[in-house]
């Protein structure tokens, strides 16, 4: 069983995203994807001010074995990335649904709607169903 | 599902990420990669590599089938128990694969090659080794275990008799021998001392149990790959294989040219490329100056010379920085840039191996 927050919504392609109190969303990395990957040694966030197409490819995570795409959940414009994991990219395996968010972004108009998200319950199914 | 060592219930029991290896279900990691690899710097770690195919070399006419099959010359083995590194060529100098072996006795070679180049390097093997009256046996029946680490020949004397034990810690380094039914040989794939135990299949668990409660950790097969390319080490498959040949794979030291009369498989091709002023390619060190992380076939440009690829590239856990293994053109030196992900990064060319004995080789 892995550790799945309640309070955040979930994608196939093992993200979180987490809605804060002004209307942005913050994004990572589940709890089973930092396992998966191993100890992480780099991290590449995108700048604020970019635009980004939902399932676009925005950040890229690196363990000692590979690199592993991330991808936006939902269409909008980056405000922030994570630049503290530049030096300490091994925060994303400590806390990944914490200080190892990698970026934020104000989604698209109606954008949150439309995005695929699951809840806690069900991406446990979708992990469930890949063995995890 | 893959092939299974005897080990493989005992890693599954340890919970290791299992993923294929050359056929083989293998662990990867236990716990944390970096923390594995640490502990072979530091201290001692073991590996299962049982997937490894151990073959044992009988007949009169032994020495002469090996010198025509090896690169390197078995006339360099004169104490028993003396290994050599070798690559086995094809007829075009490409690389069939890279084996250590042992010399036994006048009428027994021990080799130990790859998991993933098993099937032909025996076919090989045995159609070289019939032309001599050589008996190829491969032995299925043992375990390997590496076990590796400033502390790891200590803590493996531990588990042998008295006698043996004092026997094992008096090895010579790339030396093996017999010591209560194991085979014990000073080598290994980290860069650091230690010893690689072949051993009855039945054995292997227990000895894995006894190490671990003395404090030797388990250590996977992605530990094991930094080990190694820190150490500077050619991984088969990934440094060179049956289109590159060992002149342009690092690997020139391997090949004994001298005596001039001893016609080893792919001597010729390798006697033309040194005819005519020697490789087009050479195999380099690279550290990764800006962030980021040198991957496996990553395009590199060398001012002046040419474009050439990353081989292996990794993480350093020792460096704290990422290095890698590239074939470049042979004039390449100094700086080189790496296209990771569209984005040119600076790299500096070096010399292997990166790190050796837990210390760092590379300013």
């Amino acid at each position: 069983m892995s550790n799945l927050p309640a309070d955040l919504k979930y994608t196939k392609s093992h993200e979180w995203i987490r809605t804060l109190a002004d209307g942005t969303v913050e994004i990572g990395i589940t709890d089973h994807a930092q396992h998966a990957l191993g100890d992480l040694v780099f991290v590449e966030v995108p700048e604020a001010g970019r635009s980004v197409k939902a399932d676009e490819p925005c950040a890229v995570v690196e363990s000692v074995k590979a690199a592993s795409d991330v991808y936006a959940p939902l269409a909008g414009e980056i405000t922030a990335g994570n630049d503290t994991l530049a030096d300490a990219p091994e925060t994303v395996n400590s806390d990944p649904y914490g200080a190892g968010w990698l970026m934020r972004m104000r989604p698209a108009a109606g954008a949150l709607a439309a995005a695929e998200l699951l809840s806690a319950a069900d991406y446990q199914k979708v992990l469930d169903a890949e063995g995890g | 599902m893959g092939r299974r060592t005897p080990l493989f219930e005992l890693h599954q029991e340890l919970d290791a990420r299992i993923v294929d290896f050359g056929g083989w279900d293998m662990p990867v990691q236990y716990g944390s990669q970096i923390a594995e690899h640490h502990a072979v710097r530091r201290a001692a770690g073991v590996f299962d590599v049982s997937h490894m195919c151990v073959v044992d070399l009988e007949g009169p006419r032994v020495r002469a089938c090996l010198a025509q099959l090896l690169a390197n010359d078995v006339a360099r083995l004169k104490t028993p128990g003396k290994a050599l590194y070798s690559c086995m060529l094809n007829e075009r100098g490409g690389v069939i694969d890279d084996l250590i072996v042992y010399f036994l006795s006048d009428s027994s070679f021990r080799a130990v090659v790859n998991a993933g180049t098993r099937d032909k390097d025996l076919a090989w093997i045995r159609r070289h080794a019939a032309a001599f009256g050589v008996e190829v046996t491969e032995r299925a029946d043992l375990a390997m275990l590496a076990v590796q680490g400033p502390e790891a020949r200590d803590k493996a004397a531990q588990l042998l008799a008295p006698g043996d034990a004092a026997a094992a810690l008096a090895l010579g380094v790339f030396v093996g021998r017999e010591l209560g039914g194991w085979f014990v040989a000073r080598t290994g794939y980290t860069g650091e001392d230690g010893c690689e135990i072949m051993l009855p299949a039945e054995d292997a668990v227990a000895v894995w149990r006894r190490l671990n409660a003395l404090g030797v950790a388990s250590c996977g097969l992605g530990a094991r790959d930094t080990l190694r390319l820190e150490a500077g080490m050619n991984l088969y498959g990934h440094e060179m294989d049956e289109s590159t040949d060992p002149l342009e794979s690092g690997l020139a030291w391997t090949v004994a040219f001298e005596p001039p009369g001893r016609e080893f498989v792919g001597r010729a091709p390798l006697e033309a490329i040194r005819a005519a002023g020697g490789p087009a390619r050479k195999l380099v060190g690279l550290v990764l100056e800006d962030r980021g992380v040198l991957r496996g076939h990553q395009k590199v440009l060398a001012a002046g010379a040419g474009g050439g690829e990353v081989t292996s590239g990794t993480f350093s856990p020792t460096l704290e920085r990422s290095i890698a293994l590239a074939r470049v053109p042979a004039a390449t030196a100094g700086r080189v840039q790496v296209d990771i992900r569209g984005k040119l990064l600076n790299a500096r060319v070096v010399k292997p191996p990166f790190v050796r004995f837990g210390k760092s080789l590379v300013t």
